[in-house]
C-alpha cells in the first residue's frame, strides 16, 4: 500500500487554541487592553512598593490637603492618603472582579455542561436559571449585607449569584451544538465514559466564547461594587476601595472634587481596559466574526 | 465542434490564489466556450477550480481573490472590464445561474414566490399582477405542482428537489442565453436528481440556451453533457465532445477519472461463504414522539421494525435516500440512540468483550468525525485506553494501524485540519480498528469523497475486512458504490425495507417498484451501454 503523507509537511504540529490565541495577541485592541489591565493589576500587586503609607491610617491634623510632595493626591475627610487609597483601592476592585468572574464562571460552566448533555436535567436547572435571573442584584446585594455584615464575601456571592446563569447559557448553548458533532458520537462508540466525554471533547468548544464572556462579567462586577460601596451596601468603610471613596468625597465635591474624580478615573480606566480585552478577543475568536474581517 | 457562435469564451483565464495557498493559481490559463443550444460541463475533483471559473463568469469571485487575467467573452464583450453595473443587468437577465445547496440559497423568511418576484423587480418595472403571472408561468414550466398555491409557500415547505426547481425558476424567468449550473444536484437523492437533469436538459432544448453545467459526477455528465471539459489543478486537462471523452479519453487523468467510477456490476461473487453468525437484528425500530405546544402528541416513525443478520467476513449494504431510515438503523444497531422496540444482539465468540468493544462505526463526514482540538494519535489511542490498554501499547498499536490505512506512523502528532479528506476518513476507519471489533458500521463513510479518493478508501475497507474477518453493515445512498463492496443489499424506503438479496438478484431483478425507481435513477447508465 503507498504511504500518504499529510498535505501541509513541514508545517510543525500546532493546537488550534495556541494558534488562536496567538492570532488574538496581534489585535489592536487586545494589546491596548491587555496593557491597561496589566497596569492596573501590577499595581494593585505592588503597591506597597509605589511610595504609598498606611490606606486607612488617620491623621485629622491634615485633613482635606491640597496635592503635595507628601501626599501627591492629597489628602481626605479624615487626613487619609488618597493616592495610597487609590492605589490600594485597585486591590479591592480586582480582587470582587475576578473572583465574581471565577466563581461565575466555574458554577456556571458545572451547570451548563450538565444542564447541556443531560436533557432530563435541563428541564429542571434552566427553570432554576430563569429564578435566578429575576432577582436584582442590587437588591440581592443590599439584603445579604443587611442580613449578615459587610464584607467582600459577602459582595462576591451577592455578584455572583446573578451572573451564573448567563454562564449556563452560554456554556449550554455550545453544549448543545456539539454534543451532536460526529467526534462527539464517536466517543461514545469507542466507550470513553460520559465525564471525559464533556471534558475532553465539549467543554474546549467552550473556552473561547467564556473566555470573552468573563472580561465582560468582571467588568460588570466592578462597577456594580463600586456602585454598591457607594450606596453603602458594599465593601465596609475601612477597606480602601474606589466605591468608598467616592461615596465619601461625594459630601465635598463642591470643595474638592478630586476626592471624586481621582478613584472614578481609576475605575473607568480598568472597566475600559477589561471591555476592550474582551472587545477584542471576540472579533478574534469568534468565528462569525472574524471571517468578515 | 460546434458551429455556432459562442454565447461565452474563456480566453486563457488566470485567477490568483492569495498568497500561502497550495498553488499559485486556483485557475489556470483556462480556455473554453459555450455555444447556443449546447450544454458544456466541466468536470473535475474538489479543488480543481472548476466553480472559480463559474464565479469568474458571474463576477462574482470572493474578494480574497485577486483580479483574474485572461478574458472571458460574453457576446463579445470583456467580462472582466464591465462595470459593476453592467454585470449587474447581465446578471440574471442573459446570465442565470444555479447553485449546490437548495437549503441555503433561498431566504427562510420570504415566501418563494417572491424570491423569483424579486429576478423580475430587480430588472423590470411592471406591475404586480402582471409579474405574479410571469412567476407562476415560470414555476409550472419547471414542473412545480400548484404554483399558485407554492407562490405562497416558504423554502422549508418545500422538499429539496421544489427547492431546486424553485431556483431553476428563478435563474431562468428572464430567459437568460446563458445558465451557470455549479453541482445542482449534488445534494439531491439520485431519483430527484435524475428529475431535475431532465428538467434541465427539457429547458434547455426548448429556449435553446447555452448551458455551463459543474459537476464531480462523470454519471452526471453522460447524463447531460454534449460536449465535455476535465478540469484538475486548475488547469484544463482535456475537452471535446461527449461520447469521444468517454469512449476514449486521451488524458490519463480523463481515464482514470472514468475508471474510478464505480459500475453497477456486482463485485463479490454471487454465492459468499457465510461466516458464523455476528449480529442479529430482531424487529428494531425507531418512533420519535412530538409534543406540540397543546400538549398533543404526534409520532413519527423513523423506522418500523426490521430484522436483519450479519455474518463475519460479509458485508450488508444498506441503501435508500434521505429519510428512508437507514441512518436511524445503523444508529440504533451501535446504540448511539436507543431504539423504541426490538434488539440487537452481538453473536459469536466475544471472549466477555464489551459491547462498545465489539461494533465499531465510522461516519459520513470525515471533517467533523474527528476531534479538531485534539491530534489524530490521542483519537485513536482514546478507545484502547477507555478499556485500560496501557498508554505506551496504546500508542504502539496506533503507529501500526496508521501503517496499515496507507499514513505515515510520525503523523500521528498531528492535528485534523492538516489531513485531506481521504486521509481523515482513513483515520476514522485506524480508529474503529483500534478497538478490534467484530462488526464495522460504515455510515456513508465514502459518500463525502471525490471519485478517486472514493475507490481507495473502498479498497482499504475491503482489505482490512478480509484482514480481520469484519461483519461490515454498509449503509449508503450511491447503489454504484453498494455493488463494489456489498454481498447483499437491503433496501430501505420511508423507514421500511422493502427489498433484499444479494446484490446481482436485486440490480437484475428489483423486484419492489422503488428499487426499480432507485436504479433506472442511477446517471451515466448510457455511459455504461456505450463502454
Amino acid at each position: 500500500m503507498t504511504m500518504l503523507s499529510p498535505q501541509l509537511a513541514g508545517e510543525a504540529p500546532r493546537n488550534p487554541l495556541l494558534g488562536l490565541l496567538g492570532q488574538a495577541l496581534r489585535n489592536p485592541s487586545v494589546l491596548v487592553g491587555g496593557f491597561i489591565v496589566a497596569a492596573i493589576v501590577g499595581m494593585a500587586i505592588a503597591a506597597p512598593l509605589l511610595g504609598t503609607v498606611d490606606p486607612v491610617r488617620i491623621d485629622p491634623a491634615v485633613r482635606l490637603r491640597p496635592p503635595s510632595d507628601l501626599a501627591w493626591f492629597g489628602t481626605d475627610l479624615f487626613g487619609r492618603d488618597v493616592y495610597s487609597r487609590v492605589v490600594y483601592g485597585a486591590r479591592s476592585s480586582l480582587l470582587v472582579g475576578l473572583s465574581v468572574a471565577a466563581f461565575a464562571t466555574a458554577f456556571g460552566v458545572l451547570i451548563g455542561l450538565v444542564g447541556g448533555y443531560f436533557r432530563a436535567v435541563d428541564i429542571v436547572v434552566m427553570r432554576v436559571m430563569d429564578g435566578l435571573m429575576a432577582i436584582p442584584t442590587f437588591l440581592l446585594a443590599i439584603a445579604l449585607v443587611s442580613l449578615t455584615r459587610a464584607s467582600i464575601g459577602t459582595v462576591v456571592l451577592a455578584l455572583t449569584i446573578p451572573e451564573i446563569p448567563r454562564v449556563v447559557r452560554l456554556v449550554r448553548s455550545v453544549v448543545l451544538t456539539v454534543r451532536e458533532e460526529p467526534y462527539v458520537e464517536a466517543a461514545i462508540s469507542v466507550g470513553t465514559p460520559t465525564p471525559l466525554i464533556l471534558l475532553r471533547h465539549i467543554l474546549p468548544s467552550t473556552i473561547a466564547p467564556l473566555l470573552v464572556l468573563g472580561t465582560y462579567v468582571c467588568a460588570q462586577a466592578i462597577l456594580v461594587e463600586a456602585a454598591l460601596s457607594f450606596l453603602g451596601s458594599g465593601l465596609p468603610p475601612e477597606i480602601p476601595s474606589w466605591g468608598n471613596m467616592i461615596s465619601e468625597g461625594r459630601t465635598f465635591f463642591q470643595v474638592t472634587p478630586r476626592l471624586v474624580f481621582l478613584p472614578s478615573l481609576f475605575l473607568a480606566l480598568t472597566v475600559l481596559g477589561i471591555n476592550l480585552l474582551g472587545d477584542g478577543l471576540r472579533d478574534t475568536l469568534d468565528p462569525r466574526i472574524a471571517k468578515r474581517m | 465542434m460546434n458551429a455556432r457562435a459562442p454565447i461565452v469564451e474563456l480566453r486563457n483565464l488566470c485567477v490568483p490564489l492569495p498568497l500561502g495557498g497550495d498553488r499559485r493559481h486556483a485557475v489556470d490559463g483556462v480556455s473554453l466556450s459555450v455555444s447556443q443550444g449546447e450544454i458544456v460541463c466541466v468536470v473535475g475533483e474538489s479543488g480543481s477550480g472548476k466553480s472559480v471559473t463559474a464565479q469568474a463568469i458571474m463576477g462574482l469571485l470572493p474578494k480574497l481573490f485577486a483580479r483574474p487575467a485572461g478574458a472571458i467573452l460574453f457576446d463579445g464583450e470583456d467580462l472582466l472590464q464591465a462595470s459593476t453595473q453592467r454585470m449587474r443587468s447581465l446578471r440574471g437577465r442573459e446570465i442565470g445561474m444555479i447553485f449546490q445547496e437548495p437549503m441555503t440559497a433561498l431566504n427562510p423568511v420570504h415566501t418563494v414566490g417572491a424570491q423569483i418576484d424579486e429576478v423580475l423587480r430587480a430588472h423590470l418595472s411592471r406591475p404586480s399582477a402582471e409579474r405574479f403571472v410571469r412567476v407562476v408561468k415560470a414555476m409550472e414550466e419547471v414542473g412545480l405542482p400548484d404554483p399558485e398555491r407554492l407562490y405562497h409557500a416558504f423554502p422549508h415547505q418545500l422538499s429539496g428537489g421544489q427547492r431546486q426547481r424553485v431556483l431553476i425558476a428563478a435563474a431562468l424567468i428572464l430567459e437568460p442565453r446563458l445558465l451557470i449550473a455549479d453541482e445542482p444536484t449534488t445534494a439531491l437523492d439520485v431519483t430527484t436528481q435524475a428529475q431535475i437533469l431532465k428538467q434541465i436538459r427539457d429547458l434547455q432544448r426548448s429556449r435553446g440556451m447555452g448551458v455551463l453545467f459543474i459537476t464531480h459526477d462523470i454519471g452526471v455528465v453522460a447524463e447531460i453533457a454534449d460536449r465535455v471539459v476535465v478540469m484538475k489543478s486548475g488547469k484544463v486537462v482535456e475537452s471535446g465532445d461527449v461520447t469521444r471523452i468517454l469512449t476514449a479519453p486521451e488524458a490519463d487523468y480523463t481515464r482514470m477519472l472514468i475508471a474510478a467510477v464505480p459500475t453497477l456490476e456486482a463485485a463479490r461473487p454471487a454465492e459468499p461463504v457465510p461466516g458464523p453468525l455476528a449480529l442479529t437484528v430482531r424487529d428494531i425500530a425507531k418512533t420519535y414522539s412530538v409534543r406540540s405546544a397543546f400538549g398533543g402528541t404526534r409520532e413519527v416513525t423513523a423506522l418500523k421494525p426490521t430484522s436483519l443478520t450479519l455474518h463475519r467476513g460479509e458485508t450488508i449494504g444498506v441503501i435508500g435516500e434521505s429519510g428512508s431510515g437507514k441512518s436511524t438503523l445503523a444508529r440504533c444497531i451501535t446504540r448511539l440512540i436507543e431504539p423504541s422496540s426490538g434488539e440487537a444482539a452481538l453473536l459469536g465468540e466475544s471472549g466477555g468483550k464489551p459491547f462498545r468493544r465489539r461494533i465499531q462505526i465510522v461516519f459520513q463526514d470525515p471533517y467533523r468525525s474527528l476531534n479538531p482540538r485534539r491530534t489524530v494519535g490521542q483519537s485513536i489511542i482514546e478507545g484502547p485506553m477507555n478499556f485500560g490498554m496501557p498508554k505506551a501499547e496504546a500508542w504502539n498499536k496506533a503507529r501500526e494501524l496508521m501503517v496499515l490505512v496507507g499514513l505515515e506512523p510520525a503523523a500521528l502528532n498531528r492535528y485534523p485540519h492538516q489531513f485531506s479528506g481521504g486521509q481523515r476518513q482513513r483515520i476514522s476507519i485506524a480508529r474503529a480498528l483500534a478497538m478490534e471489533p467484530e462488526i464495522l458500521v460504515a455510515d456513508e463513510a465514502v459518500s463525502a469523497l471525490d471519485v478517486s479518493v472514493q475507490a481507495q478508501v473502498l479498497k482499504l475497507i475491503d482489505d482490512v475486512q478480509k484482514r480481520f474477518d469484519l461483519a461490515i453493515l454498509f449503509i449508503t445512498h450511491d447503489l454504484r458504490v453498494a455493488a463494489q463492496i456489498c454481498d447483499r443489499i437491503l433496501v430501505m424506503h420511508r423507514g421500511e425495507l422493502v427489498e433484499e438479496g444479494s446484490v446481482r438478484a436485486v440490480f437484475s431483478s428489483p423486484a419492489h417498484a422503488y428499487t426499480r425507481r432507485l436504479l433506472d435513477s442511477i446517471p451515466g447508465k448510457r455511459m455504461a451501454a456505450a463502454a
